[in-house]
């Protein structure tokens, strides 16, 4: 091998074979097998019946010799799981719009209509999304129990925003910075309200930025756990999360098949909802990053 | 003169019209604020204000509390698990983010490869972060059971170790277990935010300096971190956040247990807090955690961030 052949950017096709499996598609392989290596172990789990499950000697636990539908079946007829399945929807979905559409506007008003000391607010809402739940849940505790929505899926839909809104505020500034002025002169002169600017213009044109926060605003609320593990107390009021860990565990005796049933069956519906919008959530989580 | 008046009127009527739309859009603006402004004061900022107060108050779950300044902090000093939380707490971010940052930034080189189905394989990279924490720590939690821990009997079938490890039982074993799952879900975040401040970077540089003669190791050092630097600060600050503050994890896996071997800072101020209804020690706890919070974000944050002429700003 000569010295110049793996020095060169766009020239790595002159890399040997051999060699470029050793340098990236092994260690690309051994940590992809690394991050996924949970997810095969939580998905064999639930399809596992407890005779192989707690017999190693004489079953292989890499693999299932008879599947069983038995966990999934206990979770979903035997536990309060479906309606958790509902709480995490309706909470998850009701915070999601609500943030939306407050940090539409907000953003619209910091970085279009710039007001008097939108800079400041704008930079104020930016700290607020560097105050961590885990800070906040006990005061948090305290005037949700005050204002009397303790236990109830409206404590979630609420509180959730405190985290959504500044992220989402902050990645649709960027979005709506990249627009350009001339476009709302244009509809100013025209006689448009601001309103309808913002509906008809700034809006459709910073869809993929709505439609990034949204997405990336569903799974934080459809992952929050402290908030929840905090504010709801009854069994039929939790989240997934909170279900699993709390309800699934009886003193010493650990239901591990239902525990991965739950734990599979509730992360798949945000994984097919990340599927269709990787590009969107990345450049959520990048774009919050970047800015 | 008539002239004179016509211009007056002109002038009068600018301003008038400039002051009506400066007014209008202060108000305008206001309006649009209060969705957020509202949700925000109500549940972010004051909770906030009333956690500092509460940290001095011996409020319990469904009493009046009593103001007793800095008592609660005074019995936390002499209080040898508030100092062992403290201790795994910082433990836990620097372990935790150090590997993090190494794997991370080596996932990210290796995914700024020429690579078959690259958008698939980031994708598939991205999902621990995208799955709920507290459901993927259940599996970890199985597989660091100690009867029927995976790594324990491949490592006996591989003939390295004699009898199942106790992962969870263990003070070390299980401060390195949790370190090991807060990494496997962190890595992910930091690889793909840095890989797309890798791509931000011209191939003209690389291609300046492989004519300079410049190898590998002269390029990553001189081109690859120098470019990549603000960002890795920001991913840093972020990470170094999130792990600090973590509950999730601990919460599902040990509980804070053995013997608080694993308790961090945000575990013990809900044990105390919300499970042992010392609203007024918890809020305490938790209120300690706002200076380190505030040293991390500002070390990472301006040690990190000197460079920003390398992005055309000033420095």
């Amino acid at each position: 091998m000569t010295t110049t052949d793996d020095q060169s950017v766009g020239m790595d096709y002159l890399e040997s074979f051999p060699r470029r499996f050793l340098r990236v598609y092994l260690p690309l392989g051994l940590i992809i097998c690394f991050l996924l290596f949970p997810f095969y172990w939580m998905a064999i789990a639930t399809f596992k019946p407890d005779a192989e499950m707690y017999d190693y000697e004489k079953y292989n636990p890499f693999w299932i010799v008879h599947p069983t539908f038995e966990h999934i079946k206990k979770l979903f007829f035997d536990t309060d799981y479906p309606l958790w399945m509902w709480n995490t929807v309706i909470v998850s979905v009701s915070s999601t719009f609500i943030s939306l559409f407050a940090s539409v506007c907000a953003a619209y008003a910091i970085e279009r209509l710039r007001y008097k000391g939108s800079r400041y607010v704008g930079l104020a809402i930016f700290l607020g999304y560097l105050v961590p739940p885990s800070i906040l849940f006990i005061p948090l505790a305290a005037t949700v129990f005050q204002l009397g929505l303790f236990d109830g899926n409206l404590a979630l839909i609420l509180t959730y925003p405190t985290f959504l809104i500044p992220f989402c505020t902050w990645l649709l500034m960027g979005y709506f910075r990249t627009i350009p002025y001339e476009l709302e002169e244009c509809a100013l002169i025209d006689g448009a309200t601001r309103l309808q600017i913002l509906m008809k213009i700034t809006l459709p044109l910073s869809l993929p930025g709505v439609i990034s926060a949204g997405i990336f605003a569903f799974t934080l609320s459809w992952n929050e756990f402290i908030y929840a593990l905090t504010f709801i107390s009854s069994s039929e009021n939790k989240t997934i999360p909170v279900g699993a860990i709390t309800e699934l565990v009886n003193g010493d005796v650990y239901h591990w098949g239902a525990l991965m049933a739950a734990a599979l069956t509730g992360s798949v519906p945000v994984v097919i909802l990340y599927s269709f919008f990787v590009e969107y959530y990345v450049s959520a989580m990048t774009g919050a990053v970047k800015e | 003169m008539a002239v004179m008046a016509e211009s007056a009127v002109a002038q009068v009527k600018r301003s008038s019209m400039w002051t009506r739309a400066f007014e209008s859009r202060n108000f305008l603006g206001a309006m649009f604020m209060v969705p957020a402004i509202a949700i925000l004061i109500l549940f972010l900022a004051y909770p906030l204000a009333l956690g500092l107060w509460l940290g001095m108050t011996d409020t319990k779950i469904g009493g009046v509390g009593r103001y007793i300044g800095f008592g609660n902090f005074v019995s936390l000093a002499k209080d040898s698990v508030f100092w062992l939380s403290v201790f795994n707490t910082i433990f836990y971010t620097f372990a935790a983010s150090i590997v993090k940052f190494a794997i991370g930034l080596y996932l990210a080189l290796l995914l700024n490869e020429r690579l078959p189905f690259k958008s698939m394989i980031r994708a598939i990279v991205l999902l621990p972060f995208v799955v709920p924490t507290v459901l993927s720590a259940i599996a970890f939690w199985w597989i660091y059971d100690s009867q029927f821990s995976i790594i324990s009997w491949v490592l006996l079938k591989a003939g390295l170790i004699t009898r199942y490890i106790d992962f969870l039982g263990d003070p070390w074993n299980a401060r390195w277990s949790v370190v090991a799952a807060n990494i496997w879900r962190g890595v992910p975040f930091v690889a793909i935010t840095l890989l797309a401040g890798l791509q931000t970077i011209s191939p003209s540089l690389y291609e300046a300096a492989n004519l300079d003669g410049a190898t590998n190791l002269q390029r990553f050092r001189h081109i690859t971190l120098p470019m990549l630097s603000p960002i890795i600060a920001v991913v840093m600050t972020f990470s170094v956040l999130m792990t600090f503050t973590d509950f999730q994890l601990i919460y599902t896996i040990t509980r804070g247990g053995p013997i608080n071997a694993t308790h961090l800072m945000a575990t013990l101020s809900f044990q105390r807090a919300i499970t042992g209804g010392n609203l007024g020690e918890g809020a305490a706890i938790s209120n300690a955690m706002i200076p380190f919070l505030v040293a991390a974000i500002l070390l990472s944050f301006f040690g990190l961030q000197r460079s920003r002429w390398q992005q055309g700003g000033r420095d």
